[in-house]
């Protein structure tokens, strides 16, 4: 009561508390009993894994310090590195040529480098193991008119790094654009002046102020290839992730596979804090660039020839090459008699499976995200942080710990949808969480507050005023979990109910017995699938941006 | 059934997004997509859950043929043999799996020796001979296939083959050969390696394959496929896979099987094989299932469609497949398999799993 009655009064000081922090008030208890009871359960499979992996007792230390722990981290440590750093490469001049330049096609260009996001990586890394494998289409042709015949093998390393690199550049693009749109161009172009040339000037200004921008892409292009299963898997290069489920398939002694779980979370997480770190910094440098002014896009002249080379060959191989490899061996299936009579089923169980993810990851995040953005608290913030731990949870390790949890403990959820659903929320709330606060944060509390003294509840309040207002946000949040829950790969192979076919599954299971006709259809499918949230979410960016802008 | 749950979820999250808490919808349509549990499509004959360490595209096709001559619905969850033994070893007494169908004798050992399968009659065991049975009667055989070095045909020919598994070690072959240490056909083999050779011999025949440059692969299917293409000019399977290649292709792909000579480990006849677990909700089932496989439509599926070796009388094989008797295989007791976990640990230790 003495709540309510003190918003009354801060409400009724009006126009004195013009910018008024939102922290001032107490968060209800309930809504601080629903956070931590989320919070709790996104630390449940953690707390399992260390407890299995503690069962290995004397062996822990002889499993930790074998000499192929220490080659599988190397092997993953030496993929991120290498895949963060490429995509870097791929994604800066792409990003810097559309903002920056009158490059032919830039408005087309945009979507286009940002659209590789919904081909899911397994899915073009199949599509370039048949085209650049041993005897795939590429290598024989340049067998035959070359005479090349040491082509190197596309698996292992190379395969893992060419198919991650090209598929987690958009990340890199999608932030790198974002900051450009921030940064002004002014020292860009008084280097120009004084005689530097374009890439000099490009390099010595713009870089230098891009930087937390580009580190803050490559560790989110760094943590999906760190967490990334399908690929490697396909690829067969032993990192901790392919480790795992070699280890969760081939041993009767599981906590080893618990051990280098715990190995996987704690790279993964070492690159969550130095990207959440690194995001604060790009915030702070963004700061003080709100300077309307025309852009003067740079001449290209000559260069325009190199530079649409490059967006041609990275949108070929990235966009160009997987789709017509997949719509040719459709084709081919359907000639041969392929009825893909399972793809109507399989495709409402991965949209049923995105929906109802989507649906519960949004609601598990709404209460962590109205306390850590309506109300300045300790609390708030330490559970803000524990739902962002999820990042740092790849998906085999949140798999794995849920098969053992749901086999010992929770057998009622053994094999369900339920569980499967709880993992999926487990590892995408942070998504639901990031963008459901920055929505509430748009809501001006003194609206909220005159609701309140008009003599409405609390519920109600949140209702009527603040959910209408952050619904845009808290939708693309839920896009968001939607479009990566449908391409999910190790929790649904690991945690589905029995008989329970996906997409994504259907894919994983015709690759790996190399039906690629079969894989066909499903993929394509996932693609279309994926293309809508996509679109939504791609929609309500540019809006932002454009907002932004003005 | 599908459809109704779908609809009802885009009903709740409607209701929810406009009117009350997104939380409340979520948790109903959870309640409802629990209690859909949604691939189960309700039958007459009841319902079995099949754990499978055989491959979906091998077993699918004859499960969906029981299931259309019995009525009894089929849910069948796959996975390697060692990781669906595995799993059931996990889950213990709250597995919710009928039978388990393992592609080896290795595996249906090592999960009879927790005591997790039951009796089964002798009427089903007399079908078999009594090589391809569990000395105890508690799993039984369903098919045979031996263990054969395929090789490239454009490369190699018979007389270039070596004599003896053991062989492939020499430094000639050095980068040339495939296998699938996590294929549980290939543990198998490396159990019946340890039975016959002895721990410290096949540690030593694992490392010096390693060392040899041994190419690993996920599958079998996959190390054909490069002994076709020229990628491999050999690889350690089963002899199966060359007749189904060869069928999809219609005709020769480049690659023929070799069978090692004079009783060689390396011939190895091991069988698929499936046992009910003491704890099956649906234990009459799964003995109709097992009759079903042993009887001439589940037989005859195997024998024409996996080509492999039928393990009950009067079954014709597919064309071209050398009679089992003509096999030179070692002599070993088939339930001497069990330690799979025994081989599964060597496989660790020298880095290959």
């Amino acid at each position: 009561m003495s709540l309510a009655a003190g918003t009354r009064k801060h409400a009724l000081d009006g126009p004195r508390w013009p910018a008024r922090a939102a922290g001032v008030r107490q968060p209800p208890l309930v809504l601080v009993a629903l956070a931590l009871a989320v919070a709790a359960l996104v630390l449940l499979p953690l707390i399992y894994l260390i407890i299995r992996a503690s069962e290995a007792g004397e062996k822990f230390r002889t499993l930790l310090l074998r000499d192929r722990t220490l080659e599988i981290l190397i092997n993953t440590i030496l993929l991120s590195v290498s895949v963060a750093i490429t995509a870097a490469v791929i994604a800066v001049p792409a990003a810097w040529l559309v903002a920056r330049t009158d490059m032919p096609g830039g408005r087309w260009l945009s979507p286009l480098f940002a659209l590789p996001l919904v081909i899911p990586s397994y899915i073009g890394a199949l599509t370039f193991i048949v085209i650049l494998g041993p005897r795939g289409e590429l290598s024989r042709w340049l067998e035959k008119s070359a005479g090349i015949e040491a082509f190197p093998s596309i698996y292992g390393f190379w395969g893992s790094w060419l198919a991650l690199s090209l598929f987690t550049a958009p990340y890199v693009f999608l932030t790198v654009s974002a900051a450009l749109q921030g940064i002004d161009p002014v020292h860009e172009e008084a280097a120009r002046s004084l005689g530097k040339g374009s890439i000099e000037s490009f390099m010595r200004t713009t870089l230098r102020q891009l930087r937390p921008a580009i580190f803050s892409g490559m560790l989110l292009s760094a943590l999906y290839a760190v967490s990334d299963f399908g690929v490697v898997s396909l690829m067969r290069y032993d990192s901790l992730t392919r480790a795992i489920f070699v280890q969760y398939q081939a041993s009767f002694d599981r906590s080893y596979a618990a051990l280098l779980g715990l190995v996987l979370v704690a790279f993964a997480l070492l690159l969550v804090g130095a990207e959440s770190m690194l995001r604060d910094k790009a915030v702070y440098y963004r700061i003080g660039s709100g300077v309307a002014r025309q852009r003067q896009p740079r001449q290209l002249g000559w260069k325009k020839a190199p530079a649409l080379l490059f967006a041609g060959v990275v949108l070929l191989l990235s966009l160009a090459l997987p789709l017509i490899v997949l719509v040719r061996w459709l084709v081919r299936a359907l000639r041969r008699g392929e009825s893909f009579d399972q793809l109507l089923t399989v495709t409402g169980n991965t949209l049923v499976l995105g929906i109802a993810a989507a649906l519960i990851t949004t609601a598990a995040a709404l209460p962590v995200a109205l306390l850590a953005g309506r109300y300045r608290s300790r609390i708030g913030a330490v559970i803000e942080r524990t739902t962002y731990i999820g990042y740092g949870l790849p998906g085999i390790v949140i798999g794995l710990s849920f098969v053992f949890l749901g086999a010992n403990y929770l057998i009622q959820l053994y094999q369900t949808v339920p569980l499967l659903l709880l993992a999926y929320m487990v590892r995408f709330i942070p998504q639901a969480v990031g963008s459901t606060k920055s929505s509430l944060m748009q809501v001006n509390p003194r609206m909220e507050d005159a609701s309140r003294g008009l003599g409405r509840s609390w519920t109600a309040t949140m209702a009527r005023i603040t959910m209408p207002i952050a619904m845009p946000g808290v939708l693309a949040g839920a896009a968001l979990v939607f479009l990566t829950v449908v391409k999910e790969l190790p929790m649904t192979i690991l945690l589905r109910p029995t008989g329970m076919d996906t997409l994504a599954t259907e894919v994983w299971t015709a690759s790996s017995d190399l039906r690629y006709g079969e894989a066909s259809g499903p993929a394509l499918m996932l693609i279309l699938v994926s293309a809508i949230p996509s679109a939504v979410i791609f929609a309500r960016a540019r809006q932002t941006a454009m907002r932004g802008d003005a | 059934m599908s459809y109704r749950v779908h609809g009802a979820i885009q009903d709740v999250g409607a209701a929810s997004l406009t009117r009350r808490s997104v939380l409340t919808g979520a948790v109903a349509a959870a309640g409802v997509v629990a209690a859909g549990r949604l691939p189960v499509l309700a039958q007459d004959g009841g319902e079995i859950t099949v754990y499978s360490g055989r491959n979906e595209n091998l077993i699918g096709p004859i499960l969906t043929q029981f299931q259309e001559a019995t009525g009894i619905t089929v849910n069948a969850r796959y996975g390697s043999t060692s990781e669906i033994a595995a799993t059931i070893l996990e889950e213990g007494a709250n597995s919710p799996a009928d039978v388990f169908l393992s592609q080896d004798a290795g595996a249906l050992g090592a999960v009879q020796a927790e005591g997790l399968f039951t009796q089964l009659p002798e009427a089903t065991l007399g079908l078999v001979d009594p090589r391809y049975n569990s000395a105890d009667g508690l799993w039984v055989g369903l098919t045979a296939r031996a263990r054969v070095l395929a090789y490239n045909t454009e490369e190699l020919t018979e007389a270039d083959l070596p004599a003896s598994v053991n062989d492939l070690t020499d430094a000639s072959w050095n980068g040339r050969i495939g296998w699938a240490p996590t294929n549980a056909s290939f543990q198998s083999f490396i159990t019946a390696y340890r039975v016959l050779e002895g721990e410290d011999a096949a540690k030593a025949w694992l490392e010096a394959m390693s060392a040899n440059g041994t190419v690993t692969f996920d599958g079998n299917g996959a190390i054909l496929q490069a002994v076709a293409d020229g990628e491999l000019s050999g690889g350690l399977i089963n002899h199966y896979y060359l007749y189904g290649a060869v069928a999809e292709a219609g005709g020769p792909i480049g690659a023929a099987n070799y069978y090692f000579p004079g009783g060689d480990i390396g011939s190895l006849v091991n069988v698929t094989g499936i046992g009910i677990l003491q704890t099956a909700p649906n234990a009459a089932n799964a003995q109709t299932l097992i009759d079903y496989l042993l009887g001439e439509e589940g037989q005859t599926y195997f024998a024409l469609e996996t080509s492999e070796y039928p393990v009950v009388a009067g079954i014709e094989t597919v064309e071209g497949l050398p009679a089992l008797e003509e096999i030179e295989a070692p002599d070993i007791d088939l339930s001497d398999l069990a330690d799979l976990q025994g081989t599964l640990e060597l496989l660790a230790e020298v880095g290959l799993v």
